[in-house]
């Protein structure tokens, strides 16, 4: 297949990969990038292979489907058995909570709805008598969508469980926990076109380590890989932009307008890593009304107890790759998956899975 | 106003000849499959069949949404894809049945539109229709149409989908993704619009001068549901080898990739619908490749890989910037991939 897109040219990759060869250090590097695009196409183009030896390149908490706790997929499942119409992507109805997911909900006849955007579940509303929950997943990408069609004066009937997540504090997170020992950051492309470089200064100016953005293509994740290499090599930690094209360094002003004027930051907590402090958003008091936890008495939701064997907390915090847990490829597949890493589309266990099988080249 | 099929149309009675007799007989009654043939509206047919070779027999049900997709039609599509099994198989096609459930209320103009286009493949590739059967479901009960042909070919030695051997050449006769992007595309879900079209098509016409060359094609396979990555895993699997494919070397147009890109659905894992995969001995395959090319179908064949044994079961991949990773199994139908 002749690729149309320049930035997958082999000419151009097989340069950026000798340079990187050059780059490299003696002793091993752990980067990690925190994106399941960046994951997908890692794999999809082989890239680790491409890499010497002593550099590693991990998924951190990429996954915004699989970084969503137990306790919210409990109740968003508990809000449909009200009655009410419960709305999400794909991806997120097959994720395990409490024994059960959104799907096997639906099989029992909750009324569970695939959307391909909130304006869909927005239409749903429209159509219907009954109140249409939105089950709102995803970082600082899609959580701008969220606000826009709350600023739209949705119908009375629908309303959001918000469960949106921020990327810069979860990066940091993963720099405090012990044994995570990361040499560099990949910072995701899309998530950067909204909050500029400049998102990333006030949680990462000074860490330590180097982040840079990259793009999606397979020549700009091996350029953004030799720009950290570079940097570690010349004992340097700052932020760099190996994304120009898409990424500036203020972002996007308009959607960081709609998501102050809707949201406000909040503790937040993360599966498989816990709760960290301003890492997620809430409604604002003006938006209160389009808040489902408060529209919906669901209950007092107790601890989820997660499968020990199951490394989805390593995986999604960096410290294991997915081949490195005993149940992968075993007894957790995508066709019955134990962790929500094999579930997400954008989570690294379905991701190694679907490109290497269960056991990796 | 616009003449539907009613319920009276399955039951059996004069309505259900009239309609026969009108729709079916002057498009398939020309090429009688036997002594008694579908002319004869008796209870089976005849078939007049070579006496040497393996006969071959195959059947598949067709649904496809849009019934009307640019490039085809379902009625095209369920001649192509019966014709295009035995073809894989090494098989002349000879004979189809073909079996019509519709659902009350289908306009009967977009009926002979589909049989209109299943005769069309009919003729193009010499073939009969011996046998059929309607049926007639009340509305709500089906999405419009179901067909359901079966075949029969005959083989001078059947081609299995395992036959291939270490050392193999694997050659695809065209470019990959067209049918599905091109139906993914023509769902309005997307809101896309492209040029694409479906590549449905028979393939007898266009294999048949490589199967001329006796004993060169050890295993040939139509990589449609599922796609290259499924045919290929499939044909890895059953016959104990390793294929290792070079992505580079893969024909798939570019609007195929940019839909592709777009969706996040590989090319590799949606429907081909006039493409064959053949694993052919290695010092014949430029024989096989310019017969392939001499074919209107076939002038995108490639050479795309080899076999050994590298890993047992399973296809290695070369990407295009010179990665390598197995190309896997899809595990189900493709949904776009949502940040």
């Amino acid at each position: 297949m002749t690729h149309p897109f320049r930035f997958a040219d082999p000419r151009r990759a097989r340069d950026l990969v000798d340079a990187i060869r050059l780059l490299a250090p003696r002793e091993p590097v752990k980067l990690v990038h925190v994106c399941g695009t960046h994951e997908i196409a890692i794999a999809r183009h082989g890239l680790r292979r491409l890499l010497p030896d002593t550099v590693r390149v991990l998924e951190g908490p990429g996954c915004p489907v699989c970084v969503t706790p137990a306790r919210e997929i409990e109740t968003a499942i508990r809000i449909a058995e009200t009655g009410a119409t419960v709305c999400s992507f794909g991806d997120m109805l097959r994720v395990p909570g409490y024994g059960r997911s959104l799907e096997s909900a639906g099989a029992s006849g909750a009324d569970i709805r695939t959307v391909l955007s909130i304006d869909e579940a927005v239409r749903i509303a429209g159509d219907s008598a009954h109140e249409v929950v939105f089950f709102a997943v995803g970082f600082e990408t899609t959580a701008p969508m969220t606000a826009a069609v709350a600023l739209e004066h949705p119908p009375s009937n629908f309303s959001i469980l918000a469960s949106h997540k921020l990327i810069p504090p979860a990066m940091a997170a993963l720099l405090s926990l012990p044994a995570t020992g990361i040499s560099g950051f990949l910072a995701p492309g899309h998530v950067s076109t909204i909050i500029g470089t400049g998102g990333y200064g006030p949680r990462l100016a000074d860490c330590g380590v180097p982040v840079v953005v990259s793009g999606f293509e397979p020549l700009d994740i091996l350029y953004a890989i030799a720009l950290l290499l570079r940097q570690i090599r010349d004992g340097r930690a700052a932020i760099e932009n190996a994304y120009p094209r898409a990424v500036n360094p203020d972002g996007n002003l308009t959607a960081q307008r709609l998501l102050a004027n809707v949201f406000e930051p909040a503790a937040a907590e993360w599966r498989g890593i816990g709760i960290l402090p301003e890492s997620g958003y809430r409604f604002r008091p003006a938006f209160a009304r389009l808040d489902a936890r408060a529209r919906f008495d669901v209950g007092v939701i107790p601890e989820h107890e997660e499968d020990r064997a199951c490394r989805c907390p390593d995986v999604l915090t960096a410290r294991a790759v997915p081949a490195d847990c005993p149940l992968f490829g075993r007894r957790c597949t995508p066709l019955s998956p134990v962790g929500p890493c094999m579930v997400g589309a954008e989570g690294a266990c379905a991701i190694w899975f679907r490109y290497d099988g269960e056991r990796p080249l | 106003m616009t003449e539907r099929i009613t319920a009276l149309h399955g039951a059996g009675g004069e309505v259900m000849d009239q309609l026969l007799a009108r729709l079916i007989l002057p498009r398939f009654g020309g090429r009688p499959s036997g002594r008694i043939s579908l002319l004869a509206g008796d209870d089976g047919a005849t078939l007049d069949l070579p006496r040497d070779g393996e006969i071959v027999f195959t059947t598949d049900s067709h649904v496809v949404k849009p019934i009307f997709f640019p490039g085809g039609d379902i009625g095209r599509l369920a001649a192509c894809g019966t014709i295009n099994d035995l073809a894989v198989m090494g098989a002349k096609p000879y004979a189809l049945s073909l079996a019509a459930v519709i659902e009350e209320g289908f306009a009967i103009d977009d009926l002979e539109r589909i049989l209109d286009s299943l005769a069309a493949v009919t003729e193009e590739v010499g073939v009969s229709v011996a046998c059929g059967d309607t049926k007639v479901m009340p509305s709500g009960d089906l999405d419009g149409i179901i067909l359901t042909t079966s075949g029969i070919g005959v083989a001078r030695r059947a081609i299995s989908d395992a036959g291939m051997i270490v050392g193999d050449r694997v050659l695809i006769t065209g470019t990959i993704g067209d049918h599905g992007m091109a139906l993914l595309a023509a769902r309005n879900e997307f809101h896309l619009s492209t040029r694409l079209e479906s590549d449905v098509a028979p393939l007898w016409p266009l294999l048949a001068p490589a199967l001329d060359l006796p004993g060169v094609v050890h295993a040939m396979k139509d990589p449609t549901r599922g796609g290259l990555a499924a045919a290929l895993n499939e044909m890895a699997r059953k016959s104990g080898t390793c294929i290792q494919i070079s992505e580079s070397a893969i024909p798939v147009r570019s609007e195929v990739l940019g839909l592709s890109e777009l969706l996040g659905i590989s090319p590799f894992d949606v429907a081909n619908e006039g493409k064959a995969i053949l694993v052919v001995d290695p010092a014949r395959s430029q024989e096989v490749l310019d017969a392939l090319r001499r074919h209107p179908l076939g002038l995108a064949a490639a050479e795309i890989g080899f076999v050994d044994r590298e890993y047992p079961g399973r296809v290695v991949f070369e990407t295009g910037v010179g990665g390598r990773r197995f190309l896997d199994m899809p595990l189900g139908d493709p949904v776009p991939r949502i940040c």
